[in-house]
C-alpha cells in the first residue's frame, strides 16, 4: 500500500477509536464531567496523566531540540520529569483528599476568599490558553505535512474531534480517550528510535544505545563522536553546551515547579478513589512519561549524528531522498554559498530567518531561497528541529507504515494536551465562576450545561489561535510554566504546609508573584526583544527561568503579609488538618 | 516545610497527638526525599556536572548521563519509595485510607 493510503488509514482508524471511546464514556453529571466520576483506577490515570502532559512539542519538538542543543536540553529533560516528585511528595494526595473539583477551588476554600479563587481562575485561564493554542497549530501541522491538508482545515478538523469527545464525554471520556493515545504515541514514537538506535549502534535500545559505541568501526562512542565532529564544525561540543550554569538551574527549577503548578496536569489527580492513589498514580505518570523522555535524548543525538553524517560535504545532486522531500515541505533550505555544489554545515543561520522559497531552482537543482544571506558564517543548510523526529523513518529507511504511525501519533500527542486544558478552562468557568462565585444558585443540569458551552467557546477560541497564531504564541511558552511557578504552585503549596498561611498573604503573594514574572517574560519577549540579552538579564537568569524569582518573591511577600494580618479562621485550620491526614 | 506551631490559632490545638506525630513523621520523609531530588538532578546534573564528567558510565559522561537519564529514573525511584513507606506509616498510625 501507498504510504499516503497508509497514513490516511492509520490516522482515520485512530480518530474513528477516540470517537468510539467517547461515544461510551459519555459524561451524565458535573461530578462526571469535572473528575471522571472520582473513580478512575491509578494505572489508568498514570497513563491518561502521561497524554494530557505529553504534547505536540515533547513528541515532535523535543527531540530536535536537544539535537541541536545538546547538554544545554537537559533543562527540559530534568524540569518536565522532576515536576513529577513534587507533584506526587507536596500536591497530589493533599489536593485529592480535599476532593472538590478544581485547583481554584481549592485556593479559594482554603484562603476563605472569592477573590482567591478569582485570581487563581486568571492565571489558570491564561497559562491554558498559552498553551492549547501551540496545541492547535501541531495538529494543523501535522496535517498539513503527512496528509496534504492546508494547517487551517486541519486545525478545525482537529477542533471538530475534539469537540466530539471533549464536549460530550467531559474528563470521563478524555481520561478513556487520553489511553488510547498514550498507547498510540507510545509506540510511534518508540518505533523509529529503537530501529535508528540500532542502526546507529547495534543496540536496538535507546537509553543503552546513546551510551554505546558507533556502529562505524570507529570504536568511538556515540557522545565521543558527536563532540568531535561537532568541535571540527566549530560548533561547541555536544556534552557541554553553551548556557551559564545559573541559567540552566533556573530554567530547570522553574520548569519543575511550573510542571507541579499546572491545572490540568494536577486536576487528573483529582478522578482517582483515594489519597494514597494519587501519590500511586503520580509514579506511574513518570513511569509512562519517562519512557518517552528518556528515549528522546537519544533520537536527538542518533538524528544529530546522522543527519551530520548524511549531508556534510555531500553533492547536492547525490543527497537523499528525505532531504528533498522535506526540501518540498520547507523545513529544510540549501543556498550553496560557496559555489561548489557541495552542502557545508556551521554554525550560524545560513540566511536571515526562515526561508522563503523562489519559484525556480538553482545550478544544482536546489530551490532557491530569497532570504539575505548572512555572511558572517560558511553554513549552508537550514534545517527545522522538527524533522529530527519528523523524518526520522524516512532517514532510517523505515517502511511505510512506520511514517503513517509517526502522524497518528503526532495527531494523539496534541490532541489529548488539547483536551486536558480545555476540560480546565471549562470547568473553572462553569464550575468556580459561575457555582461559586457568581450564580450560586445553579441547577445540577444548568451547571453541566453551562460546561458544556464553556468547553464549546474554548475550542473556539483555541482554534481561532491555531488559525490565526498571534506572533507572541512561540514566543511565551515560557509563560505558562513562569507563572504556574509564580503564581499557583506558591499558594498551593502553603496551603497545604503552613497553617499560619491567611488569605492577605497568600493574594498578595500570587499577586507580586504573577505581575513580576508577567512584567519580565513580556519587558523581554514582547516589547523589548532586541534586549534580550544575558547582559540584561537580572542575576544572568532568561525568561525561561525567571519564574524562580516570581516563586521567590511570592514566598517572601506571602510570610511578611501573613505575619501582620491575622490567622485563618478555626474552620480553616481544620480543614488543613483533614487534608493531612489519607483516612476520614 | 514545617508547621509555625506556637502561632496556631486556638482550636487548632485539637489535633490528635496521634495525627500529629504521623505528620512530623510525613515531613522528616519528605525532606530527606526532596534533599534526594536536589542531589540527583541540581547537584549531580548541573552543579556538579563538570567534576562528574571525568568519570563515565559506559559512553555516558557521568554528570550527563544523570541530566539527560540518571535523574529521571531516580525520580522514578523517589515517587515508588514514597509511595509504599507512606502507606506502612498510614498503617502504623492508623490513618490509612
Amino acid at each position: 500500500m501507498a504510504t499516503q493510503t497508509l497514513i490516511y488509514l492509520f490516522v482515520g482508524l485512530s480518530f474513528a477509536l477516540y470517537i468510539g471511546i467517547a461515544i461510551a464514556s459519555r459524561a451524565g453529571t458535573t461530578k462526571e464531567f469535572y473528575v471522571a466520576g472520582g473513580g478512575v483506577n491509578p494505572v489508568v490515570n498514570g497513563m491518561a496523566t502521561a497524554a494530557d502532559w505529553m504534547s505536540a512539542a515533547s513528541f515532535i519538538s523535543m527531540a530536535g531540540i536537544i539535537a541541536f542543543s545538546g547538554y544545554d536540553g537537559s533543562v527540559y529533560l530534568m524540569g518536565w520529569t522532576g515536576g513529577y516528585v513534587m507533584l506526587a511528595l507536596l500536591l497530589a494526595p493533599y489536593l485529592r483528599k480535599f476532593g472538590q473539583y478544581t485547583v481554584p477551588d481549592f485556593i479559594g476554600t482554603r484562603y476563605y476568599s472569592k477573590a482567591a479563587r478569582v485570581v487563581a481562575v486568571i492565571c489558570l485561564i491564561f497559562i491554558s490558553f498559552t498553551y492549547i493554542a501551540g496545541q492547535m497549530r501541531g495538529v494543523g501541522i501535522v496535517f498539513s505535512r503527512f496528509l496534504d491538508v492546508p494547517i487551517n482545515l486541519g486545525v478545525i478538523i482537529g477542533m471538530a474531534i475534539v469537540f466530539v469527545y471533549a464536549v460530550l464525554g467531559g474528563m470521563k471520556g478524555i481520561t478513556y480517550t487520553q489511553v488510547a493515545q498514550y498507547c498510540v504515541l507510545i509506540f510511534a514514537y518508540m518505533v523509529p528510535a529503537f530501529f535508528i538506535s540500532f542502526l546507529v549502534t547495534g543496540n536496538p535500545v535507546p537509553q543503552l544505545g546513546l551510551g554505546s559505541t558507533v556502529n562505524d568501526g570507529s570504536g568511538l562512542y556515540v557522545l565521543q563522536k558527536l563532540d568531535l565532529v561537532l568541535q571540527d564544525m566549530g560548533f561547541a561540543a555536544y556534552t557541554s553546551g553553551e548556557k551559564s550554569m545559573i541559567d540552566v538551574f533556573c530554567i530547570t527549577l522553574a520548569l519543575m515547579v511550573g510542571t507541579a503548578g499546572l491545572p490540568h496536569v494536577i486536576v487528573r489527580f483529582f478522578t482517582v478513589p483515594k489519597a494514597s492513589d494519587a501519590r500511586k498514580s503520580a509514579g506511574w505518570a513518570l513511569v509512562f512519561i519517562a519512557l518517552l523522555y528518556t528515549t528522546a535524548p537519544a533520537v536527538g543525538a542518533f538524528a544529530r549524528l546522522n543527519f551530520i553524517d548524511s549531508v556534510q560535504d555531500t553533492d547536492y545532486a547525490e543527497a537523499p531522498a528525505w532531504f528533498r522531500n522535506w526540501e518540498s515541505n520547507d523545513l529544510i533550505a540549501w543556498r550553496d554559498k560557496n559555489g561548489d555544489g557541495k552542502m557545508q554545515l556551521g554554525k550560524g543561520d545560513p540566511f536571515q530567518g526562515a526561508p522563503l522559497f523562489a519559484e525556480s531552482t538553482g545550478p544544482s537543482g536546489e530551490r532557491v531561497v530569497t532570504n539575505e544571506t548572512a555572511d558572517d558564517n560558511a553554513n549552508e543548510v537550514y534545517v527545522d528541529r522538527d524533522i529530527m523526529v519528523l523524518a526520522n523513518p524516512e532517514i532510517a529507511n523505515l517502511p511505510g507504515w512506520v511514517i503513517a504511525l509517526v502522524a497518528a501519533g503526532g495527531l494523539a500527542a496534541a490532541l489529548s494536551t488539547a483536551a486536558g486544558l480545555l476540560l480546565v478552562i471549562s470547568s473553572s468557568i462553569s464550575h468556580d465562576l459561575l457555582k461559586s462565585t457568581f450564580r450560586p444558585q445553579i441547577t445540577e443540569k444548568g451547571e453541566l450545561l453551562a460546561a458544556r458551552l464553556a468547553a464549546t467557546a474554548a475550542i473556539v477560541v483555541a482554534g481561532y489561535l491555531g488559525i490565526y497564531p498571534p506572533g507572541w504564541v512561540a514566543q511565551v511558552v515560557a509563560f505558562a510554566f513562569g507563572l504556574a511557578a509564580a503564581s499557583l504552585f506558591p499558594a498551593i503549596f502553603m496551603g497545604i504546609f503552613s497553617k499560619r498561611m491567611n488569605r492577605e498573604g497568600a493574594i498578595a503573594g500570587m499577586v507580586t508573584g504573577l505581575s513580576f514574572t508577567f512584567l519580565y517574560i513580556g519587558w523581554f519577549k514582547l516589547w523589548s526583544p532586541e534586549s534580550n540579552v544575558a547582559a540584561n538579564w537580572l542575576f544572568g537568569i532568561s525568561p525561561e527561568g525567571i519564574g524562580v524569582i516570581g516563586m521567590l518573591l511570592n514566598f517572601a511577600v506571602a510570610i511578611v503579609v501573613a505575619k501582620y494580618t491575622s490567622a485563618p479562621p478555626k474552620e480553616i485550620a481544620w480543614l488543613v488538618d483533614k487534608i493531612r491526614v489519607p483516612r476520614g | 516545610m514545617s508547621d509555625s506551631s506556637p502561632d496556631q490559632p486556638e482550636g487548632a490545638g485539637e489535633t490528635s497527638a496521634n495525627a500529629k506525630a504521623y505528620w512530623s513523621q510525613n515531613i522528616r520523609l519528605l525532606w530527606m526525599l526532596m534533599t534526594i531530588w536536589f542531589v540527583v538532578s541540581f547537584g549531580a546534573g548541573i552543579i556538579f556536572r563538570d567534576f562528574l564528567d571525568q568519570f563515565a558510565l559506559g559512553g555516558y559522561p557521568l554528570g550527563f548521563w544523570f541530566a539527560q537519564q540518571g535523574a529521571i529514573y531516580f525520580f522514578i525511584l523517589l515517587i515508588i519509595f514514597y509511595s509504599v513507606r507512606m502507606r506502612q506509616i498510614e498503617r502504623q498510625y492508623d490513618l490509612d485510607d
